[in-house]
């Protein structure tokens, strides 16, 4: 009501403004003020008040239907997790030229990202992530967890044996930690520790003397700090081994650190410990990673990273359509893995051809229905609407008795003769089975709204044909049939719909043939997690339908559906 | 006066001290299982002595198991984990784990020594196949098939590779929906020796093999997704062998009296056990440790025994396992551990199918839909 009203005001609206094009002054309301604008005061009440009305509602749906169904699909494109995980690799890679293994900075890079990741149990993740792309990245990211520590081994024990105090949580603090910090830190350890522990802070300008120990040691304090039950504290605790390859890099002049320059807390061991770095025994940073899992040798893995390190990707999408992302570009996946394709085009013939079986079927019993004196016809509704109110399972394992090889109908066929016994139809588990089932299942929501638009074309029309002089078939089609049409069309639409993305039913009698789409997305959601694709294969679902939506709409007009 | 004043402090510390404990225990927790034959084992060997002792204890079971890895992360994701005690097949406690969504455990200190005083690690040895995991029973994918086939002429099947001989066995199949077990077996029958099955995985050639001899069956199998599907179609008569868990063919076997026999050769033992959510809170944490340590002692595995026919996780609790409960049959030889049933096994190989699963279950499906 509160529509039409508005729509009535909006018409005088129109009609004042041109009546204010028509004359030369603007034309006053009662008040005293210009009609136009006092029009639009009370357009705009009426819109709040029926804006006010439908909130909760809105709000409703906004926050439980679409935030969630948007934030699924957005998933579709989501990436960030590469980037996230090993920061540093990502930017190190970056220039990379793929032709051969990348170089020293990028393995420290890795160890330093590595190390973090595993403390923070985040590695495995990235692992599953990137073995979407590339098989055995897994158990590469798995191995590499427990191993990472072997790659700056060497280095803490070499920086030891030199000067114990390397090893001495003390000595790192007084090199790295802002003295603020320090006091701040000790005091929360006196203290109760429930209020949260400082964060750690550098002390400043030690990141020029020192670039790739700093950012090892602080990503080292932060770790510590915040995981575990029991977060630790870094006055406590030895750097890990990473954080020695960091300064032997720094301190190998690796990195253009500055280490004349430093004068504070620590300079001399720290010059020592310059002075002796040339003569440290190390193996080269590939061979230790070699040591961690080999795939890291490999060119997959390097690849792989550096393909999906952009935060967002289109990888889902290409792969929800049988291509791939590779290092040379976009490529069709090989033979013998394409699915997704030929499972949309099953979805949509599929459905088509359960759209079809619905209105064939149950036009006559519409218009059977809506011609009969009340009482049978109501008596035949129930019997429509009792299917309706059986459960959806019961429905789908009643048609497998009924159709299986040993079922119902094949015993009664063999038991007549028609077929032998060890010919028995194949009904279900296949293309077959998941029509039946989901044509009968489907069959209530063509009937229902043909009923409903039948039951409103008068009687009298067909009568008047006739009379004029029409046959049956005539008066059928000519009169009775355009005007059921609108019924037609929006079972159609309640059909479709229902049956691209039907899930349960073709699991349970579609077999090896007669599977859809959506029984892709539910494998790709509660089985193998891969929630990315499972998200691209819904988006493109949902676009199908909008498109089809689109098309109808343009071919027979939306205004021709009518529910009732 | 004096006297009876501290009498009366004493014995209200003394009642203090264990409530305090109690106290700090949650009484209400949520334990995912499986529902069916299997969670009515775990409630009768575990839950039920396990409420006797405490009987303040409320369990609310939710029957989530088969997706709980995705239940889990979905409840991660809310930041919102209602879920106390998990029971998983070792695959994903594997992937739970990967993910940071199961809590890493010290076998030894949470869970009771054998009964013979073998720290948990040596007892369950092997079985702890992750840092998350806490294993409860073996159980494996095996074969069965029916018994009053006219047309196999009297010919029983005694090997696995019976399920691609459709001249001597002729009839349909009913295999899972899956690569895992299939490539196996495929490959086996192939003439592939058992211990070099991964390996030919791997490889282009060896795929292609496995997938050949799949191809021969494919049109006579009918593929199943829940377990009970494949007993199903064995009952009706739809399939004439095919693959199931062992416990679920036993239930048809000797508790429903079907025509069906079990094929033991070449079954794949997998694992099932609990994982902890990460990051419960202290008072559910407790409890959970508190009933787990109960639960998983030697005794209670050997009674779940009794229940079902899966092999309890300790080596300590194979002497234990009894009789049926209700049927009073010996489940000695119904378990897949036995030494007659287990000549020649496959074991579920986690780690290399953790990163083949995807690209050969995109294989698999695509090789499945034409």
């Amino acid at each position: 009501m509160s529509d039409a009203t508005a729509g009535n005001l909006s018409q005088a609206a129109a009609e004042a403004r041109r009546e204010d094009a028509a004359q030369t002054g603007p034309m006053l309301a009662a008040d005293g003020r210009p009609l136009k604008r006092s029009l639009n005061r009370a357009l705009r009440a009426q819109k709040l008040r029926a804006l006010a009305l439908i909130a909760p509602l809105l709000i409703f749906l906004l926050v439980t239907f679409v935030a969630p169904i948007l934030d699924m699909l957005f998933r579709s494109v989501e990436n960030q997790i590469v980037s996230e995980t090993l920061p540093r690799t990502v930017i190190a890679l970056d220039g990379w030229d793929a032709t051969d293994l990348p170089d020293d900075a990028t393995y420290a890079a890795l160890a330093h990202d590595f190390k973090e990741a595993a403390e923070r149990r985040i590695h495995t993740r990235l692992g599953s992530r990137l073995n979407y792309e590339a098989t055995g990245l897994s158990s590469i990211f798995r191995r590499s967890g427990r191993g990472i520590d072997g790659v700056g081994e060497p280095y803490a024990d070499q920086f030891a044996a030199l000067d114990p105090a390397w090893e001495e949580p003390a000595t790192w603090i007084a090199l790295m930690a802002d003295p603020d910090w320090i006091s701040e830190q000790a005091d929360w350890l006196e203290a109760a520790q429930d209020t949260p522990e400082p964060a750690f802070r550098l002390v400043p300008g030690i990141a020029d003397v020192l670039p790739e120990t700093t950012d090892a040691y602080r990503s080292f304090a932060r770790t510590i700090q915040t995981t575990g039950r029991t977060p630790e504290s870094p006055l406590t605790k030895e750097p890990w081994a990473t954080v020695y390859l960091a300064l032997y890099r720094d301190l190998s002049g690796a990195t253009g650190a500055d280490i004349g320059a430093y004068s504070g807390p620590g300079a001399t061991r720290l010059q020592t410990a310059a002075d002796a770095v040339a003569g440290f025994e190390t193996i080269p940073l590939r061979d230790a990673f070699a040591e961690v899992a080999d795939g890291w040798v490999q060119m997959p893995v390097w690849t792989t990273i550096q393909t999906f390190s952009d935060p967002y990707t289109a990888g889902y999408f290409l792969a929800a359509v049988d291509l791939q992302l590779t290092p040379q570009g976009i490529e069709q996946v090989e033979d013998n893995q394409r699915i997704y394709l030929t499972l949309f085009k099953r979805t949509m013939v599929l459905s088509l051809t359960i759209m079809g079986l619905c209105v064939i079927l149950g036009y006559p019993i519409a218009y059977l229905l809506s011609n009969l004196p009340m009482r049978t016809s109501n008596m035949l509704l129930i019997l429509v609407l009792l299917p309706f109110w059986t459960s959806l399972l019961v429905r789908t394992s009643a048609w497998k008795v009924l159709l299986q090889q040993q079922g119902v109908i094949n015993d009664l066929l063999v038991w007549i003769g028609l077929v032998g016994d060890d010919a028995r139809l194949t009904m279900i588990n296949n293309q077959t089975g998941t029509v039946v089932a989901m044509t009968h299942i489907l069959l209530p929501f063509m009937i229902l709204p043909l009923y409903s638009v039948m039951k409103t074309i008068p009687p009298s029309y067909v009568r008047a044909a006739k009379s004029l002089g029409a046959t049956n078939w005539t008066a059928f089609w000519r009169v009775y049939f355009p005007q059921s049409v609108p019924g037609i069309g929006a079972g159609c639409i309640l059909v479709f719909i229902l049956s691209i993305g039907y899930y349960i039913t073709p699991e349970i009698v579609g077999g090896r043939t007669g599977i859809f789409i959506s029984n892709r997305i539910a494998f790709h959601i509660s089985d193998s997690l891969n929630w990315g694709l499972a998200a691209a294969l819904g988006s493109i679902l949902l676009a199908l339908v909008l498109v089809l939506y689109w098309l109808y709409d343009k071919i027979v007009g939306i205004d021709n559906v009518k529910l009732g | 006066m004096k006297l009876k004043t501290m009498l009366m402090m004493g014995a209200a510390a003394s009642l203090a001290a264990p409530m305090a404990t109690a106290q700090d225990m949650a009484n209400t927790v949520t334990f995912v299982s499986w529902g069916g034959a299997y969670q009515a084992s775990q409630i009768n060997a575990y839950t039920i002595p396990y409420r006797d002792a405490n009987p303040d204890v409320t369990i609310v079971w939710d029957e989530s198991s088969p997706e709980a890895v995705a239940r889990m992360r979905a409840m991660f994701e809310a930041d919102n984990v209602t879920w106390d005690l998990v029971d998983v097949v070792a695959a994903d406690a594997i992937r739970l784990c990967d993910e940071g969504l199961a809590m890493e455990i010290d076998h030894d200190a949470i869970l009771a020594a054998g009964d013979d005083g073998t720290p948990a690690t040596e007892d369950f040895g092997d079985l702890i196949v992750s840092d998350c995991f806490i294993p409860q029973i073996v159980y494996s994918t095996t074969n069965g098939y029916r018994t009053d086939v006219a047309a196999w002429e009297g010919r029983v099947p005694e090997d696995v590779c019976a399920l691609f001989d459709t001249e001597a066995f002729p009839g349909t199949r009913t295999l899972e929906r899956r690569p895992i077990n299939n490539l196996e077996w495929a490959l086996l029958c192939d003439g592939v020796a058992m211990e070099d099955i991964y390996d030919t995985l791997e490889t282009e050639d060896g795929i292609n093999r496995a997938f050949a001899m799949l191809d021969t069956i494919k049109d006579d199998t009918l593929w199943w997704t829940s377990a009970a599907e494949a007993i199903q179609f064995m009952a009706d008569g739809e399939a004439v062998m095919g693959s199931s868990y062992n416990g679920r063919l036993f239930s048809a076997i000797v508790e429903q009296d079907q025509p069906i026999e079990m094929l033991w050769d070449a079954q794949v033992f997998d694992l099932d056990g609990w994982i902890i959510p990460e990051g419960l809170p202290e008072d559910r944490l407790s409890r959970v440790e508190d009933f787990l340590f109960f639960a998983t002692d030697t005794q209670r595995l050997a009674d779940q025994a009794a229940y079902i026919s899966y092999g309890p996780a300790r080596i300590s609790s194979a002497p234990l396992v009894g009789t049926h409960a209700e049927l009073g049959v010996e489940m000695a030889p119904h378990m897949p551990t036995n030494p007659a049933n287990s000549e020649r096994v496959i074991v579920f190989n986690y780690l290399w199918w953790a990163d083949y699963r995807d690209d050969l279950d995109a294989r698999f499906q695509a090789w499945l839909s034409r």
